[in-house]
């Protein structure tokens, strides 16, 4: 494979999941925004919560059609783009993915159609249920991928078979209880409520600050704020869990995310900040926290976490001991009787994923130079400079989330936050806060498991379809030019009726109303 | 657990089931998308044909993406080979459906007339595109595709995009699109009322007849056009409880192999005929107003029209024209024995739950739609 098909493949595959990544966590959010304010109007039958439950379902609606479109994309790129991890990895990757479409898309699909268009067929409690339908399919859906792609940081429950050439699932329940996969699940699905309340509560901000649709907007904001609060501290502290999960599994990612260069004395500090020189592998400064690294990573205070320098020098061991079984198995390929082979390779298969490594520089492995071993060894980390501050963006966003969250939280309970201007100000301008940190999450999870797809077991090189690179630039180019238009409409749409408010439902209730009141309805 | 051979053939039917769930359901939208700007004159007229799909069309499209999910837990040699080969294909499939999702949510949301054009001539491209695009798959499926793997298994595809769309393969574009069509008029006849209604129907009755003689051409052309059909040989060494390996069988072509399942199992031929009969029997149906009926034989139609393409192929999924010995059948392409006894129990845990929500859903929303129902819901509706 060359290196120009490679760097497009996964080119096109981070724009699309990144692109993707920008409605998906408003989608997790904003369904239980609109399962609260549907509760309240049965509880109480206050009209106001219904066309809460509605405007705010509009706007949902708009992010939940591009939702829609651009996630058919990531399905169809495994096969197109992905064809021999497509192969190899099929046996277990392909069946959370089909069991979300069985068990979450066609739940949440069906009932979408309801919740826009049952108000009038169905009685009060009935369509509340859809909703809470619709909102338990969008979070089932985040579930079985996340059990997919926990899968990828973590693969457990699987092994590789000759044979068959490909890992084969040994067993069901592990791949589905896999800890990355749950602490991905919860830290991701509270990023997104983060998200729904925080795209709820600025809008109301601007309302409040215009003085438009009060009491719907003061309604609203209240419970985005709530709702903020427990979320954001729900993604930190379940982040937390992230962290310690990613410390049993794959330590190589925590390392490079906290720019740990050499294995420090137990308990290992946290840096702040740092200046990174990845050249010379080490920090020039750093303001550090002590101890508290170690307690995240290793909720003790005697292990050590290794360092950079420490888990390439067994990685390079690693790589060594993955040549015969690279060799081994090529043999096998061409017979599978060849029983000197299989002994070789049975000794050597824990480390075939490293030995495949090296065939990102040489067909035959086992004429690898030093030069290029130690080119795959330095490989096995990502670079430092974006993970480190990547990850420190997306956590300092999330605690200025959390602070804003307290704060209005704090200033609905007085009741005085319509005085507040410089909160709603504020509230108002976080507004991208959340996406900014989700895709950085989406980043430092992927880009930090690189030169990997599987861990450990299949390189990122190895994983593309045999296609051209006129082929990647063409459809890389088709992608650029549909998203770039699909999200002028629909920013354009968004802020359309985010300005416009709750008078876009043409109740006659509120401000800025348009075309007909209830009076054309009759 | 079930036994390895049993769990492979039960997921060549479980395809076959979600293949023709899909045309069935997400074929009778796309069948009003195709229909769209033959149907609807007026801007109201457009509307209620959307919106007679308007609170289904999500779920039904996830009858695709589940059928795609599935193939790639299933069959993973087959969702490899098939989507890195068709990569163009797939991709003018997939961005057809981009208009989809966008063109129905935000179409009527702003009134500017050429904004509600342009987005209904995007519902037409994501309703006529894909079953095309299909229907060509199937019939360069039905000639062997050139593809073949290395010793690593890596599939390597040699053809071009251009070469897919032969005189054959396009045949069967033309009956698959025939097929779509004539389910969604015949939908849209169920759901409207007047001018639409006629004009549905028109269509609905065209496009059956276009589909019955296009198919019998097809056969025609299968039988005696010089098409090989694929056949494992020798099949008395031929194991298919053995580990799924596409390379450790060999296979010949001969003229009449895709007729030979025929020859043996003569039940077989009631799968032609409901393809045939279920097209004509729902032209005379929607044409005497019975649309309900009309849709049932229009979906027989649909399973017999798949099943006939299936049933010749069996056990045949994705013949390789440049290394017959590397094509793909419902033996050696599938995953193990224990994803496949998975995901059997849950597809036959959840399908029936899928069934049963989606025939409430569209109970909850039976009826006409009617013009002056768009009128009196105009900033709910589509």
């Amino acid at each position: 494979m060359s290196e120009q098909l490679v760097d497009l493949s996964r080119l096109q595959f981070a724009a699309t999941a990144l692109y993707h990544f920008l409605f998906v966590p408003l989608t997790l959010g904003m369904v239980w925004l609109l399962v609260i304010m549907e509760s309240v109007y049965v509880m109480t039958g206050k009209v106001v919560w219904k066309d809460m439950t509605r405007f705010w379902g509009k706007l949902f609606g708009i992010n939940f059609a591009l939702g829609v479109t651009t996630g058919i994309t990531l399905e169809f790129q495994f096969g197109t783009n992905w064809a021999y991890y497509s192969h190899y990895v099929g046996d277990i990757f392909g069946a959370p993915l089909a069991i979300e479409g069985l068990m979450a898309f066609f739940l949440e699909s069906t009932f979408i159609g309801l919740f826009f268009f049952g108000w009038d067929r169905l009685s009060r409690q009935r369509h509340l249920m859809v909703t809470v339908l619709m909102a338990i399919g969008t979070n089932l859906s985040a579930l079985w991928i996340l059990i997919a792609n926990g899968w990828m940081q973590n693969p457990l429950g699987a092994e590789f078979s000759y044979e068959t050439m490909r890992m084969e699932m040994t067993d069901f329940w592990a791949v589905v209880f896999n800890p990355d996969a749950q602490a991905k699940f919860v830290h991701t699905v509270s990023a997104g409520y983060v998200t729904g309340a925080m795209f709820v509560l600025s809008i109301s901000a601007f309302y409040l600050l215009r003085g438009r649709n009060t009491e719907f907007a003061k309604r609203s904001f209240r419970v985005a704020s709530a709702f903020g609060l427990a979320s954001a501290l729900s993604v930190i502290v379940l982040g937390d869990e992230s962290g310690y999960m990613v410390g049993a599994a794959q330590q190589t990612k925590m390392a490079a995310l906290e720019a740990m260069w050499e294995t420090e004395p137990a308990p290992a500090g946290l840096k702040l900040i740092a200046g990174i020189d990845e050249k010379a592998q080490k920090n020039t400064w750093a303001v550090e926290v002590p101890w508290v690294m170690g307690l995240i990573g290793t909720r003790s205070v005697s292990q050590t976490i290794p360092g950079i320098l420490e888990i390439k020098e067994k990685n390079r061991e690693r790589i060594l001991n993955g040549i015969p079984a690279v060799t081994a198995l090529e043999r096998l390929r061409k017979d599978r009787h060849d029983a000197q082979a299989l002994a070789v390779f049975e000794r050597h298969k824990a480390d075939l994923g490293f030995g495949l490594l090296l065939k990102t520089y040489t067909q035959d492995v086992s004429a690898a130079t030093p030069e290029m071993i130690q080119k795959a060894v330095d490989s096995t980390v990502p670079r430092v400079l974006p993970m480190f501050w990547g990850f420190r963006v997306m956590v300092g966003l999330g605690f200025l989330m959390l602070l804003l969250f307290a704060l209005t939280t704090w200033a609905t309970l007085k009741g005085d936050c319509m005085h507040r201007r410089w909160l709603l100000k504020w509230a108002m301008w976080m507004l991208p806060a959340p996406w900014i940190a989700a895709e950085l999450g989406w980043f430092v999870a992927e880009y930090g498991r690189q030169p990997w797809t599987i861990y450990g077991v299949l390189p990122t090189h190895l994983s593309v379809s045999a296609l051209s690179v006129q082929s990647l630039y063409g459809s890389l180019a088709g992608f650029v030019g549909f998203y770039t238009l699909l999200l002028v409409v629909e920013v354009y749409l968004m802020v359309k009726f985010a300005r416009q408010g709750p008078g876009s439902l043409g109740t006659g209730r509120y401000d800025l109303e348009v075309g007909h009141g209830p009076a054309a309805h009759a | 657990m079930l036994d390895y051979p049993t769990l492979k053939i039960l997921w060549w039917l479980l395809v076959g089931v979600l293949l023709v769930g899909f045309a069935i359901m997400d074929g009778h939208d796309m069948g009003v998308g195709t229909l769209l700007p033959f149907v609807g004159k007026t801007d109201d007229e457009r509307r209620v044909a959307i919106n007679t799909v308007g609170p289904h069309w999500d779920g039904n499209q996830v009858w695709f993406i589940t059928g795609g999910g599935a193939i790639f837990a299933a069959w993973p040699l087959v969702y490899a080979t098939a989507f890195s080969g068709f990569y163009w294909a797939m991709l003018a499939v997939l961005w057809a459906l981009f208009f989809r999702p966008v063109g129905f949510d935000y179409r009527s949301k702003i009134q500017s007339p050429a904004w509600r054009r342009t987005w209904d001539w995007g519902l037409f491209i994501g309703g006529f595109v894909p079953p095309v695009i299909f229907g060509v798959a199937f019939g360069n499926l039905l000639q062997g595709v050139p593809f073949h793997f290395t010793d690593m298994l890596m599939p390597v595809y040699t053809g071009s995009f251009w070469g897919l769309l032969n005189p054959f393969a396009l045949l069967v574009g033309v009956v698959s699109s025939a097929m779509i069509t004539m389910h969604g008029g015949v939908y849209l006849a169920h759901r409207t009322e007047g001018a639409i209604q006629q004009r549905a129907i028109r269509g609905a009755v065209g496009a059956a007849l276009v589909l019955v003689l296009g198919f019998v051409a097809a056969g025609l052309w299968l039988r005696w056009g010089g098409i090989e059909g694929y056949v494992i040989s020798p099949a008395s060494t031929f194991d298919p409880a053995g580990l799924p390996d596409p390379l450790a069988k060999a296979v010949t072509r001969s003229a009449d192999a895709w007729w030979a399942n025929y020859g043996r199992q003569p039940m077989i031929w009631l799968l032609p005929a409901l393809g045939v009969g279920g097209a004509l029997l729902a032209a005379l149906l929607v044409r005497g107003g019975r649309t309900l009926a009309a849709f049932v034989a229009s979906s027989l139609a649909i399973v017999g029209v798949i099943g006939t393409a299936g049933a010749a192929m069996f056990p045949f999924v994705m013949p390789s024209s440049t290394m017959p010995n590397a094509s793909l059948t419902i033996w050696d392409s599938v995953s193990s024995h224990l994803t496949l006894g998975v995901m059997f129990w849950a597809t036959a845990i959840f399908m029936p739950l899928i069934i049963f929500y989606t025939g409430w859903a569209y109970r909850v929303m039976r009826g006409k739609v009617t013009v002056e129902h768009i009128r009196a819901n105009d900033h709910a509706a589509y």
